[in-house]
């Protein structure tokens, strides 16, 4: 029935002898390992190709939909991070393979006549490769493949001459966005796989008409392709998938904040496979960045292409394997220190850190029942306190205020603080803090300011350590008031259990004992006020308030010191001022059941 | 040097044998290797499958008694409600159509905008006073039946569960339903 069946398809399409013909290549010398470079190459295109057209079913290239729907594949699709986990490491795995494709047909010598079309074809794929990553890179339009081809297109444009019109083709506009995708997109799973499917067609035909470049000594008789050497190179393919997903269930795969171009982002670094060309640009500053970016590369790549007629020269192949060992050697060099530089650079580690965090947060976001708002997912980071408001505090707060001893982003800033440490602000340690003798007067409270000798340092320094044991359990329970006014989340369980004794501090707090009121209001106006009211004291209306006008008469008046009328002098915008507030007052969306995320 | 003149070491005991296992481990290995990405792209392309509809199917307001006219006319009223696109959440957004007619003061009949054959939009034509399919001219009638003789459609226009709340407010349950069975079933 079968057999049959099988010649009548055999007659009408000769297929059985294309199979002979491509499974029975003759291998003189046995099968070896080091021929398996060549199919491992295949398999990881074909990986590509099955994982690319998966995720294109899913993907949408548009600066609103990128990061959003790549997002969706990595986290909310069955299995969609493995198909991405695998696209993603394959992709690396195919530039390493590569090197040892072209380190084996060097050193065998399959290089040299009559292969030289078959080694200037493998040249261009491993650069139609090389462009798959660059534009593959982009695609998630997150913060780290925005920066790094903002980087790369700018290189284009350094061009001569067409430079600039050539940067605006690629990346469809003078500006980054919609078509900048659109084209990416279309370059990263039309054109370039297109072209290596073609060049991988003439490159393996060229390789049958010539046959294998056999290594001698042969040690074995004869074999064929099926299934000698076939055997190997399915063994080797295993092992290339079986380190591919390792990386996958080990590091994961990575999706960085969504791109945001008012967003600086320190951390950018190309992939690691470009990080030679990237530190070989740091030798030419300035004017001098087209040798560094164009001049060199090109005359690299010119030299390879060389090689099969540099070959036929008497120490030809040597000299070919000299300037293969300087090319990768110094790629490796060039690598480990960029490595090492970033590394060492405390700047740098903090960078990565930020951007982690930003990466994660925006991830929390995104999941959360709201969903992603139609602007797309770099509206949720913007409009997120825990993201944005230590970034407004370090650029506007830090000068003066510290937070936790940093200037809210892990920095330290180059002046001692002349303001009030804010971390936990209005919180009953912070409150404790600020009314022991010790620290009223350090720089964690009221040491670098006006009041460093003012009446509050004074009572504090004088007259709390003369309390009674019942004046301190008083001053004790009215810490716990004054705290509650603020409402903060921290401490939102235990105001609730605790309601009793706040009340009973409410109380304290206005007794003539503690003395709070000779200058506070609490909750009934007093006639000579002069320090900040401690009705709502910490809570967000009331912080909102103060940092919008601090000389106002409910806060310090015309004692103020300093501190800027960052609404009304219009410095800060209304959200900006309730992002710094909800993020000093730990005020920010947490997933039900999910650990709290740390502040750096 | 010519390969066939290369020394040859003997040949094994039998080679058919130590062949047939080559191959089939070539095979098994091979295809274990292919296993992640293939169960992932099956994974990742049969994903919606497990998505049950995430518009809601409860009750939605659409309109109060008062928008209806009073001689059984069907009028056109557009579907407000919660919609999610893979996503993107959308609030309060037009979701369908539906036809709203009045039977007597307080009862309403709800018809779904969708031919139940292939599912085009019908249209309402007040000159002949049926709903018309522009898709495979057909027509039904007012309530909603099959008019035309030899109609494609396998049922009538769905209704859809209506609710007065409130004294006067219009509550329509607005759920899609499977074309081309004579079965009403909600998808």
């Amino acid at each position: 029935m079968i057999r049959p069946l099988l010649r009548w398809i055999d007659d009408r399409t000769g297929i059985q002898g294309l199979m002979r013909e491509v499974l029975f290549e003759r291998v003189p010398g046995g099968a070896r390992w080091r021929y398996v470079w060549g199919s491992t190459l295949t398999f990881t295109f074909l990986i590509q190709v099955i994982t690319g057209i998966i995720l294109w079913a899913a993907y949408s290239p548009s600066s609103q939909t990128a990061w959003e729907s790549v997002f969706y594949i990595q986290h909310q699709m069955w299995g969609g991070w493995l198909v991405r986990g695998i696209h993603h490491y394959t992709a690396q795995a195919m530039n390493i393979l590569l090197v040892l494709h072209l380190v084996q047909v060097m050193i065998d010598g399959a290089y040299r006549a009559p292969r030289e079309f078959n080694f200037w074809f493998g040249i261009l794929m491993l650069l139609v490769v090389l462009a798959l990553s660059l534009t593959g890179y982009l695609l998630p339009w997150d913060q780290k493949g925005y920066w790094a081809t903002r980087v790369a297109t700018n290189i284009v444009g350094l061009t001569p001459v067409v430079g600039p019109q050539l940067q605006q083709v690629l990346i469809g506009g003078v500006d980054y966005g919609h078509h900048t995708l659109t084209r990416f997109f279309a370059l990263h799973a039309g054109v370039l796989p297109a072209m290596l499917v073609i060049l991988t067609v003439a490159h393996i035909w060229l390789f049958r008409r010539h046959g294998i470049k056999a290594r001698t000594p042969y040690r074995k008789p004869d074999a064929y392709f099926w299934p000698d050497q076939l055997l190997k190179d399915a063994v080797a393919c295993l092992g290339v998938m079986a380190a591919v997903l390792l990386l996958v269930l080990t590091l994961g795969t990575p999706l960085d904040a969504p791109a945001d171009p008012s967003e600086p982002y320190s951390a950018a670094r190309p992939e690691w496979y470009f990080l030679f060309l990237f530190q070989l640009l740091k030798y030419f500053p300035g004017e001098l960045e087209l040798i560094g970016a164009l001049v060199i590369p090109t005359v690299v790549l010119a030299l390879l292409f060389l090689m099969p007629l540099l070959g036929r020269w008497r120490v030809g192949h040597a000299f070919n394997l000299l300037v293969l060992v300087a090319i990768f050697g110094g790629a490796g060099y060039l690598t480990v220190a960029a490595v090492r530089q970033d590394r060492s650079d405390p700047d740098h580690v903090r960078a990565v850190a930020q951007a982690r965090r930003d990466a994660e947060r925006a991830i929390t976001l995104a999941s959360a029942p709201a969903g992603i708002p139609v602007d797309g997912a770099v509206a949720l980071l913007r409009n997120d306190a825990f993201t944005r408001g230590p970034r407004l505090f370090a650029q506007h707060c830090a000068s003066c205020h510290y937070y936790d001893g940093h200037d809210g982003m892990g920095g330290v800033p180059k002046d001692p603080p002349t303001a009030p440490d804010l971390k936990g602000f209005a919180s009953r340690a912070w409150i404790a803090d600020l009314l022991d003798p010790e620290h009223v007067d350090g720089p964690r409270f009221f040491g670098g300011t006006a009041f460093k000798e003012g009446r509050m340092v004074r009572f504090v320094k004088r007259s709390i350590p003369r309390f009674s044991e019942e004046d301190q359990q008083q001053l004790a329970l009215a810490i716990k008031a004054l705290s509650a006014e603020a409402n903060l989340p921290a401490q939102r369980e235990l105001d609730a259990a605790e309601a009793e004794q706040i009340a009973a501090g409410r109380k304290a707090l206005l007794s003539e004992a503690m003395r709070c009121t000779e200058c506070h209001e609490f909750h009934q106006p007093i006639a000579d006020a002069n320090g900040p009211t401690l009705t709502g004291y910490g809570s967000r209306d009331w912080t909102i308030r103060f940092i919008a006008d601090p000389a106002h008469a409910d806060f310090y008046g015309s004692r103020n010191d300093r501190m800027p009328a960052y609404r009304t002098s219009g410095i800060l915008t209304d959200t900006e001022i309730e992002l710094i507030t909800d993020w000093i007052r730990g005020d920010w969306y947490q997933p039900a059941a999910a650990p709290v995320p740390s502040t750096p | 040097m010519d390969p066939s003149s290369a020394p040859h070491p003997e040949t094994p005991a039998d080679p058919g044998r130590r062949e047939f296992l080559t191959k089939a481990c070539t095979v098994a290995v091979g295809g274990v290797a292919t296993i992640p990405p293939l169960l992932g792209g099956i994974a990742v392309a049969f994903d919606p499958v497990r998505r049950p509809n995430p518009s809601g199917t409860g009750f939605v307001r659409v309109t109060r008694l008062e928008a209806l006219p009073a001689d059984g006319v069907p009028r056109k009223f557009t579907v407000v409600s919660d919609r999610v696109d893979a996503w993107n959440k959308f609030p309060e957004t037009p979701v369908g159509a539906i036809y709203l007619r009045r039977i007597s003061e307080t009862e309403i009949v709800a018809l779904h905008s969708t031919c139940p054959h292939a599912g085009c939009f019908v249209d309402y034509v007040p000159g002949r006073n049926h709903f018309w399919c522009p898709c495979h001219n057909s027509a039904f009638g007012v309530d909603g039946s099959i008019e035309t003789v030899g109609s494609p459609s396998a049922r009538g226009l769905d209704g859809l569960a209506v609710e007065i709340r409130n004294g006067n407010e219009v509550w329509v349950k607005f759920q899609n339903f499977r074309t081309g069975s004579a079965e009403q079933i909600p998808v």
